[in-house]
């Protein structure tokens, strides 16, 4: 315990500190959210119908599909975690946040980053490295937004006032410390001064692995075991088995992500899938400490809308983990490679895992901050079962119609290729449909964000208002609460 | 739980071996890679793209082709035949030695071994080494993709869904410019129920004004502009094009051996 600390700021103090910053943090999130998922659908509606908007060189399929990815994890994901990140470091060690204007002018330049990212792959200046699109005049600003927003963190992590770490701390300080590091090489190495040959494709696996599996799970991870104890009123069981966890989750997970079978030196497939099968230790770890803090109290806390969020992002995290394992195993890969069950473990990790887990936490998050409920609290529930249905409708078929595909792709002598696209339709038309119930639970997100931000500035208004029309009561109670001060001393 | 640093250090170096695994080894192996020689021969692989096709690899990015196509042919194994090029002096010797004898589909070690009675035999004989695996039945190439494929591209695109057929040899499988630029403008015109959406932004549909174009596209019928008009390929189809001719993973390497069929080898 820091001894010089007077006295502890508050909880709500706290909260309050962080108001401006996470509402433009969540603002363009939740607007990024909307814009990747009306992309998606777009990108879907093309494979039943290949004419659909098929003279518009922004809108062609293959600018698209990553516009929509890149909106959904550059857009959502990483700003929302940062906004999350920011808001339970200063939580947990007990320091309310100073210097707002930082994180605030950061998360603009984020987004502006953003915009201009997306705007590339649209007009066709994507860089072509998949979950690495951005030109540069995208990818830095992002890249200096990051690291503006992350100094914050930090900054508040080296002055806390708690000094005992929980273990989310450890998650979102490596998570917070990895990103810069793996996007600086990636860009430095891929777009700077580009390495020759397939040595990139290595470089671009091992970017996305440790952006889309290691980043998202060390910070979804980290909120998770906050807010699942915090929720429950149970205390998080146990932090050992948390933190070998972790140890294990960061040793395992950064080597996964060079496929079977891709024409590089073998040795590093074969790394790869041994670490992918190693990573069922941290995932059945992480299933006992969930599963142990929150059995028996799933039933009571059912109505708490941002439990439900976390909850069913931690079920999509280790369901979509052992995917990741299915698919590193070569007799199993055989069947899953170059198929649509890829896609869908991917989805399922972002959205199902990491979005979700956001939400949940945005929604516990915003109000508190902001010091007012949300306009609409019931839409709330409604988006957590959309975006469920969503979820389930898009990664269930793909998954599904992704084996059959990889078995009828095996069959050449039996399977004529055009018959591997045409047995995917009825998949892919159940997966629009998810899509489009993602869409509208995305809406109903973005509905309470932009409510709860028009509700705060009305609020500042009224303030302002009553402030300027009276100011003789203002002065004289000011005066009077002098008066009281002087008579005490 | 307060030794932060101690942490902090533990974590780097757990973060920091992924880097080195998959970062740094990557650029020292792969990164300072030279052309190799081509398998019982001394031509180099491989020879850099043409300009055109240079530029159609940009178009390639541009377009996100890659969300739709590999360039990766997978092979499981290969097959060794035995090819008997010489009966020599006693026939009836070497159709004895055969009669026995098993000669497709063998390993290497079955396939030295009936050479190697054959030749006991009088006659000549020898192996071809055929690729096998489902993208080789579906003759998507001869062999599997190896790193030497994709020396000189930059950005290397190698995909990871086939919701279009893989495309690491479509040069040779493909070799016709003009049912490269058909395809792209209505791929439906030359592959029935095709799924791939059509690329009419890289084509030009113009009044033909005096001379047609030497360029016009051939369009089959339900396909073609209407009449007095036609369809010019801009600067970027042709480069498409070009770039699709130059995939071509058709030579025999030292890491990826196999018998070119006559019929396919290269003048």
């Amino acid at each position: 315990m820091n001894e010089t600390s007077q006295t502890n700021s508050s909880a709500a103090e706290i909260d309050r500190s962080c108001c401006i910053p996470l509402l433009a943090l969540f603002g363009g999130a939740a607007l990024w959210l909307v814009v990747g998922a009306v992309l998606a659908l777009l990108a879907s509606i093309k494979f039943h119908a290949p004419d659909f908007l098929a003279n518009c060189a922004c809108l062609t399929y293959g600018r698209l599909q990553p516009a929509a990815d890149d909106a959904l994890l550059y857009g959502f994901c990483l700003p929302a975690g940062l906004g999350v990140a920011l808001w339970l470091l200063a939580r947990l060690g007990g320091t309310p946040l100073r210097g707002v204007i930082v994180p605030i002018v950061a998360a603009n330049l984020w987004h502006l980053g953003v915009t201009v990212g997306l705007v590339a792959i649209l007009i066709g200046d994507s860089t072509g490295f998949t979950w690495l699109e951005f030109p540069r005049g995208g990818s830095v600003p992002i890249f200096f937004a990051y690291l503006l927003l992350a100094l914050w963190s930090i900054m508040i992590f080296a002055g806390r006032r708690e000094r005992t770490l929980y273990p989310s701390q450890w998650f979102l300080v490596a998570a917070l410390f990895w990103f810069p590091w793996i996007y600086s090489s990636a860009n430095l190495f891929l777009l700077t001064s580009p390495v020759r040959g397939v040595a990139q494709a290595v470089i671009g696996w091992w970017f996305a692995n440790n952006l889309l599996l290691v980043w998202t799970g060390l910070v979804g991870l980290g909120v998770a075991f906050y807010f699942l104890p915090k929720i429950t009123a149970r205390p998080l069981q146990s932090h050992y088995l948390v933190l070998f966890a972790f140890w294990t989750f960061i040793l395992f997970a950064t080597w996964c992500g060079i496929p079977p079978g891709a024409p590089v030196p073998a040795w590093m497939p074969t790394l790869s899938a041994v670490a992918a099968a190693w990573l069922l230790v941290p995932l059945f770890v992480i299933f006992l400490v969930v599963w142990r803090t929150v059995c028996g109290s799933v039933k009571s806390n059912w109505n708490n809308t941002s439990f439900c969020f976390i909850g069913s992002g931690i079920d999509a995290f280790l369901l979509s983990g052992l995917m990741l394992m299915a698919m590193a195993c070569p007799e199993i890969n055989r069947f899953t490679n170059f198929t649509w069950f890829g896609p869908a473990e991917t989805q399922l990790r972002l959205y199902g895992f990491f979005a979700m887990t956001m939400f949940g936490a945005v929604y516990y998050i915003l109000p508190r901050a902001v010091g007012l409920e949300f306009p609409f609290p019931k839409l709330a529930r409604a988006h957590f079962w959309l975006s469920l249905a969503g979820i389930v409708l898009l990664v269930v078929p793909l998954a599904i119609g992704g084996i059959v595909q990889g078995w009828k792709l095996q069959h050449p002598d039996t399977v004529a290729f055009a018959d591997t696209t045409k047995v995917m339709l009825p998949f892919l038309r159940v997966s629009t449909l998810g899509l489009l119930a993602m869409l509208l639970g995305n809406l109903l997100f973005f509905a309470n964000i932009m409510g709860l931000t028009l509700r705060w500035k009305i609020a500042l208004i009224k303030q302002f208002l009553a402030f300027v029309k009276s100011p003789l009561e203002a002065a004289s109670a000011s005066a009077s609460l002098r008066r009281d001060k002087e008579v005490r001393a | 739980m307060k030794n932060g640093f101690l942490v902090f250090l533990a974590s780097f170096v757990v973060l920091g071996g992924s880097w080195c695994g998959f970062v740094l080894a990557p650029v020292l192996q792969l990164g300072g890679q030279q052309q190799t020689t081509i398998l019982n021969s001394s031509d180099v692989y491989p020879v850099g793209r043409p300009g055109e096709a240079n530029q159609g690899l940009q178009v390639y990015r541009a377009n996100g082709c890659a969300a739709c196509h590999t360039e990766q042919i997978q092979q499981e194994g290969v097959a060794c035949d035995v090819v008997l090029t010489s009966v020599g002096k006693n026939p009836l010797a070497v159709t004895n030695a055969i009669s026995g004898l098993k000669l497709t589909g063998l390993d290497s070690v079955a396939a030295s071994a009936a050479v190697d009675s054959i030749n006991a035999a009088g006659g000549k004989a020898e192996i071809h080494i055929n690729a096998t695996g489902p993208d080789i039945t579906r003759g998507w190439g001869l062999r599997h993709s190896v790193a030497e494929d994709f020396l000189y591209d930059d950005p290397v695109q190698l995909g990871s869904v086939r919701i279009g057929p893989d495309l690491a040899d479509v040069g040779t499988r493909r070799p016709d410019a003009n049912w490269q630029l058909l395809h792209l403008y209505a791929p439906q015109s030359v592959v029935n129920g095709s799924a791939m959406p059509p690329f009419r932004y890289l084509f030009r549909v113009q009044n033909i004004g005096g001379e047609p174009s030497p360029d016009a596209l051939n369009l089959p019928k339900g396909f073609a502009p209407p009449a007095g008009y036609e369809v010019v390929p801009t600067a970027k189809a042709r480069e498409l094009a070009a770039y699709l001719l130059s995939l071509q993973a058709d030579v025999p390497l030292h890491d990826a051996p196999f018998t070119q069929p006559p019929a396919v080898s290269k003048p």
